[in-house]
C-alpha cells in the first residue's frame, strides 16, 4: 500500500487531509511539526509527504531541505500545502525541492489534483 | 416548481441547445435558476418558469437555457488529451501544414479547457519554426464566455488540474485570483456559439475539442453536431470527446487508442463503406 505523511501543526488540517488522502488508497501517518516528520521518514520513508509551511520546532521549508539531504530523502513526492499563496514564495518552496504546491484553503478535488500532478511528473 | 414548469424547463432547454435537462433533478434547476430569478425579481423559480411560458421574453428564455447548459470543467482534464495534443498532434499536423493549423475548444465553458490548449500549443515541441497556430473557443453561454474571455480564476480553480509551475508560468496573482498572462491571452479567439446552429461559416478545423458536452444533448442532436463535426474537420484532423463518449456510429469517424479520440476516415474510405 501507498504510504502518505501529513506534516501540519493544526490536527484538524492534519484529520481533514489525512481523511482525503486515505480514501484515495493511500496507509496515512502524521506528523505535527518538521521534526518529527523528520523522524517518521527516517524510520520508513514514505512514498508521498503533504507539508505544512508555517510550523514551531522545524518549519516545512527547514524539514524539506533535511529531507532531500537524507539518503533516500530525494525519493517522496513532497506537496507543500500552505496559505502563503505568493509566488515568490512558492517558488521558494519549489527550489527548497517540493514537486508541488497546494494553496490553503483546499478540498478533495485539489488534493486529488495534486497528488496526480506530482506523481505524473516523476 | 411544479411538474409541468419542469416540463416546461426540459423543452425550452432542449429545443434551443440539444441538451437535456433532468427535470427530477431540482436541486440543479433551482441552484441554476435561483439567481437569474432573484436578479429578474420573480417571487421564485416558478414564477419565473412561469414567464418563461408566455413565450414572450426571448432574453429571459435565453438566459434560462445558457444557465441550465452551463457547466463545471477544469484545467488539463483528464490529462491525456492535451498530452496527446501537445506530444503527437501538433507536431504532426505541423509537418503537413503549409497554412495555419487551426483549433477549436468548441464547449469551453468557463475556459478551462482552451487555456489548457494554449499551454499546449506554446509548450509544443518539433514544430516546423513557420508554423502558424490559430486556437478558438466558443460556447452557448455567454456568461460562461465572458468568464473565459477574463482569463480570472479563483484559487480554487487556478488549483484544479494546473501544475503549480505552469501556474506561476502562464497566471499573475491579482489580489486572491489569478489572472491569465497577457502572452498566453492574445492566443484564444473567442465566440458564443450554439453548435446547433449552422457551423460552416467558421471553416476547416484540424482539432476540435468537444469534451463531456454531447453526453448531455438528445440523440437526433448529437447526431447533427457530430455529423457538422465531420464535415469541418479536415481529411487528417482530431476530434476529440470525453473519454466515455463515442462517435463511432457517426459514419466517417473512426476510433483510436485513446478514448474519445477520432479521426477522421479518408473520404475513399467512406464511399466504400
Amino acid at each position: 500500500m501507498r504510504t502518505c505523511l501529513v506534516v501540519d501543526d493544526s490536527r484538524v488540517i492534519r484529520k481533514v487531509a489525512g481523511r482525503i488522502i486515505e480514501d484515495m488508497g493511500f496507509e496515512v501517518a502524521e506528523a505535527g511539526d518538521g521534526m518529527e516528520a523528520l523522524a517518521w521518514c527516517r524510520a520508513a520513508m514514505p512514498d508521498t509527504i503533504i507539508l505544512d509551511w508555517n510550523m514551531p520546532v522545524m518549519n516545512g521549508i527547514e524539514f524539506l531541505k533535511a529531507l532531500r539531504a537524507e539518503p533516500e530523502g530525494r525519493a517522496p513526492n513532497v506537496i507543500m500545502c500552505s496559505v502563503e499563496n505568493e509566488p515568490a514564495r512558492i517558488l521558494e518552496a519549489l527550489e527548497a525541492g517540493a514537486d508541488e504546491f497546494i494553496m490553503k484553503p483546499f478540498d478533495g478535488e485539489i488534493i486529488l489534483s495534486k497528488l496526480s500532478i506530482a506523481r505524473a511528473q516523476r | 416548481m411544479t411538474p409541468e414548469d419542469a416540463e416546461a424547463l426540459r423543452i425550452l432547454v432542449q429545443a434551443r441547445s440539444g441538451v437535456m435537462v433532468n427535470p427530477a433533478n431540482t436541486y440543479q434547476i433551482e441552484t441554476r435558476l435561483g439567481p437569474i430569478a432573484r436578479r429578474e425579481g420573480a417571487g421564485g423559480i416558478g414564477e419565473l418558469i412561469g414567464v418563461i411560458r408566455t413565450g414572450r421574453d426571448e432574453r429571459l428564455m435565453w438566459a434560462v437555457t445558457e444557465a441550465m447548459v452551463c457547466t463545471e470543467t477544469w484545467f488539463f482534464r483528464d490529462v491525456e488529451p492535451f498530452d496527446r495534443l501537445k506530444h503527437e498532434v501538433l507536431p504532426t499536423l505541423s509537418a503537413s501544414r503549409d497554412r495555419p493549423i487551426r483549433l477549436w475548444s468548441a464547449s469551453c465553458a468557463t475556459g478551462q479547457e482552451a487555456w489548457s490548449m494554449a499551454m499546449c500549443v506554446t509548450e509544443a515541441r518539433g514544430l516546423r519554426s513557420d508554423a502558424r497556430i490559430e486556437l478558438f473557443a466558443s460556447d452557448l453561454s455567454e456568461a460562461g464566455l465572458q468568464k473565459a474571455q477574463s482569463g480570472l480564476y479563483t484559487q480554487f480553480e487556478a488549483q484544479r488540474g494546473l501544475p503549480i509551475r505552469m501556474l506561476l508560468r502562464y497566471f499573475e496573482k491579482q489580489d486572491e485570483m489569478w489572472q491569465v498572462r497577457s502572452e498566453l491571452s492574445r492566443a484564444v479567439r473567442w465566440r458564443r456559439i450554439n453548435l446547433l446552429s449552422d457551423l460552416t461559416p467558421l471553416g476547416e478545423m484540424d482539432v476540435i475539442f468537444c469534451r463531456n458536452t454531447l453526453a448531455q444533448f438528445d440523440k437526433n442532436s448529437r447526431r447533427r453536431v457530430l455529423e457538422q463535426f465531420r464535415a469541418m474537420l479536415a481529411e487528417d484532423g482530431y476530434l476529440f470527446l470525453g473519454a466515455a463518449e463515442r462517435a463511432d456510429d457517426i459514419e466517417g469517424f473512426f476510433p483510436t487508442s485513446l478514448n474519445g479520440l477520432y479521426r477522421r476516415r479518408p473520404a475513399q474510405q467512406v464511399q466504400a463503406a
